[in-house]
């Protein structure tokens, strides 16, 4: 039993590591993760990754805000302190509207970034959990679960015929950790 | 990868020989991770120098009142609204370019969002601060807010628009802000991922502990979308709600219909002034003309003209209204613009703004740096004019010619203004000095379509009509960073 972790196969271009990752399927080997330095699209296709759902959270959020100040603007001027502005009717909808809208957006925004960050467990201190450390630079990384029952040395092997530059067995799953 | 091949005519988003993924995080990061140059020292002094006589003249008008400024009984709004306004405008150029150009799928926005975005954030600081100290009491500024207070709750009125502005313009900060540092967060990963010691470590809290994985991604992309889509109408909200601080009044010269489309307008055209200023600049002194291209510059010289234009067309519709409105004080104050004896600041006005603009048709103009340089300075001038005829001009007049005044700037007015340009660029300084000053992940999309390189080992490769090839190259003479031998016998 090899002391081996992860397998990474490390490309220095997006359209061979995508190559990569069909023959990786291609012979059944299951593919942990992807690390790219910059968006990649059609991976979660290829992944099975589903849609992002947070268009949903943005727009429930912006419902929230739109409401929020809405009712808090007619509280304040329409039911807890009225004032007789020229004769005009309190309940001024089209003055609301500005405010409402603002609220709205800042609610969706900010939801939706918090949402983000809950999500993908983002915040402020969270130790960088990263395989390799060029991935945020110039490498595509492949991340293979060395508990597969494919045998290693086939995945190296598919990896350097994919066109990989690079192939690690890393003991740590993460090298950021001190 | 799924992006689109790119036709042969279109112009390289990125030049230079030899520009691989890991050149461009190392180009990029050049300004980050070494010891600054002496231009940006230089640079840093002297805006700090300005940033500290800000500091001074917003804590003499503190302490003294807003009586140590120069208005007066008439002229009760003046510099210090000026300023807000200007400011508020050069912060509209950075939402646009991130926002409205990622929704056309613009993409020279990839190389001038980052810093288009910062100069938003920082503009928007120094538009605050004047709304503060002209409050003259800014302790009060909590006012501004609906809170229980021990007035029975005495709420704000949510029928001003001076309301309206309190909530757009902080909506619109935190929505920027919160847009730019979501799309920093890989960059700071890529900066953390290179470091060491406690210099790693700064830039790992920062990061929030981005990897790059699939999911990720997926999400970012996703926000950055929604965000662009709610940051549009947004952008057009807020300096809507500027100019309706004039519009709902009465004063002839304020009052006109026009102003919402015509303070958007001019919004963005002194903001893409902004950014044209300081990215001439920038990518002289930080070595960055492979990213920041003739096309950028080009580009933006283009977007200067169009709202010169459509705020030339504003101006000329403000004095057909008012001439054809038949209201003699409408009429009398579009004219006083000329005939008063703040007749020079209409013509700043007008001239910068809409003759000098102008000179843009021309190819050879738009393609010059010095020349866009100056014009983008002029441009700068014209729109604060602007703001001061507006505000001013229309002031100083009042109903009753007994009434009439001028406005004349005390020291601390000045120091004000001259301050708050000193904080603004202390910020993209200390910005560009810490922070990637160009988003890497968003340049490297542009390297394998996009970038001139690619190009040329497709003309090499054959297979394209040479008259698409013949109009490229002719494209690629405007560029300065160009080697255009390459191409002679390509």
């Amino acid at each position: 039993m090899s002391s081996t972790k992860y397998i990474l196969g490390l490309f220095d271009d997006p359209d061979v590591m995508m190559h990569g990752i069909d023959k990786l399927q291609k012979n059944s080997v299951p593919i942990y993760d992807v690390y790219t330095p910059m968006p990649i699209h059609g991976i979660e296709a290829k992944l099975g990754i589903k849609d992002s759902r947070l268009g949903y959270a943005a727009f429930l959020f912006g419902c929230l805000g739109g409401t929020t100040i809405f009712t808090l603007v007619c509280y304040f001027l329409v039911y807890d302190w009225p004032m007789n502005i020229g004769g005009k009717p309190h309940f001024a909808v089209p003055d609301f509207i500005p405010v409402t809208f603002e609220w709205s957006v800042l609610f969706a925004s900010f939801g939706m970034a918090f949402t983000f960050f809950y999500a993908t467990h983002l915040f402020p201190g969270r130790a960088p959990r990263v395989m390799d450390l060029r991935a945020t630079n110039d490498r595509f990384v492949i991340a293979i679960d060395a508990k597969t029952d494919v045998p290693h040395d086939d995945i190296t092997n598919i990896l350097k015929e994919a066109g990989a530059v690079e192939i690690k067995h890393n003991d740590r799953k993460y090298v950021s950790y001190e | 990868m799924a992006s689109h091949k790119e036709s042969i005519i279109r112009e390289p988003l990125v030049t230079g020989k030899g520009i691989t993924y890991a050149k461009v995080t190392d180009d990029i990061l050049n300004p980050v991770e070494n010891k600054p140059n002496k231009a940006w020292w230089i640079g840093f002094t002297v805006s700090s120098l300005g940033a500290l006589l800000w500091v001074f003249a917003v804590s003499w008008t503190f302490w003294y009142g807003i009586g140590s400024w120069g208005l007066n009984k008439t002229v009760g709004w003046a510099w210090d609204i000026t300023g807000f306004v200007w400011w508020v405008g050069i912060g509209h150029a950075g939402t646009l370019i991130s926002a409205v150009l990622l929704l056309f799928r613009q993409k020279w926005r990839n190389s001038i969002n980052r810093s288009a975005e910062a100069m938003t954030i920082f503009a928007v600081i120094c538009a605050a601060t004047y709304v503060v100290s002209h409050m003259g009491r800014p302790w009060m500024a909590l006012y501004c807010l609906p809170l229980p207070n021990q007035y029975g709750s005495l709420w704000v009125n949510f029928n001003s628009p001076l309301i309206w502005d309190v909530f757009a313009i902080s909506t619109y900060f935190s929505v920027s802000l919160v847009f730019w540092y979501t799309g920093l967060l890989p960059d700071i990963a890529t900066i953390r991922d290179r470091g060491k010691g406690w210099y790693r470590r700064i830039y790992s809290v920062l990061s929030f502990g981005w990897t790059g994985s699939v999911k990720t991604w997926q999400r970012f992309e996703t926000v950055s979308l929604i965000l662009a889509g709610v940051s549009t109408p947004l952008v057009l909200s807020v300096h809507t709600i500027v100019s309706m601080d004039f519009a709902t009044s009465l004063e002839p010269g304020w009052h006109t219909t026009i102003f919402p489309p015509y303070f958007v307008a001019g919004a963005i055209f002194s903001g893409f002034a902004m950014v044209q200023t300081l990215l001439l600049v920038t990518r002289k002194v930080l070595g960055l003309e492979n990213y920041i291209t003739m096309f950028h510059i080009e580009s933006m010289n283009k977007i200067i003209l169009l709202t010169g234009s459509v705020v030339g067309v504003a101006y000329i519709t403000e004095f057909f209204i008012a001439y054809y409105s038949g209201g003699e004080y409408e009429q009398y104050t579009f004219l006083n613009r000329f005939i008063g004896p703040y007749w020079w600041a209409g013509c700043m006005m007008y001239g910068c703004n809409v003759l000098m603009t102008q000179v843009m048709w021309f190819k050879r103009v738009r393609t010059n740096i010095t020349m866009s340089w100056v014009l983008s300075i002029i441009v700068n001038i014209g729109m604060w004019f602007e703001r001061f005829v507006i505000i001013v001009t229309s002031l100083h007049r009042d109903f009753i010619p007994s009434s009439w005044a001028m406005f004349y700037p005390t020291w601390v007015d000045v120091s004000v203004f001259i301050g708050s340009i000193g904080v603004f660029f202390t910020l993209f300084l200390l910005f560009i000095r810490v922070l990637p000053s160009i988003a890497m992940a968003e340049v490297k999309l542009l390297l394998k379509e996009q970038s001139e390189e690619y190009k040329l080992k497709q003309m090499e490769a054959g297979h394209l009509d040479p008259e698409q090839v013949e109009f490229y190259k002719t494209s690629l003479k405007k560029f300065d960073g160009v080697d255009i031998s390459v191409y002679e016998n390509a």
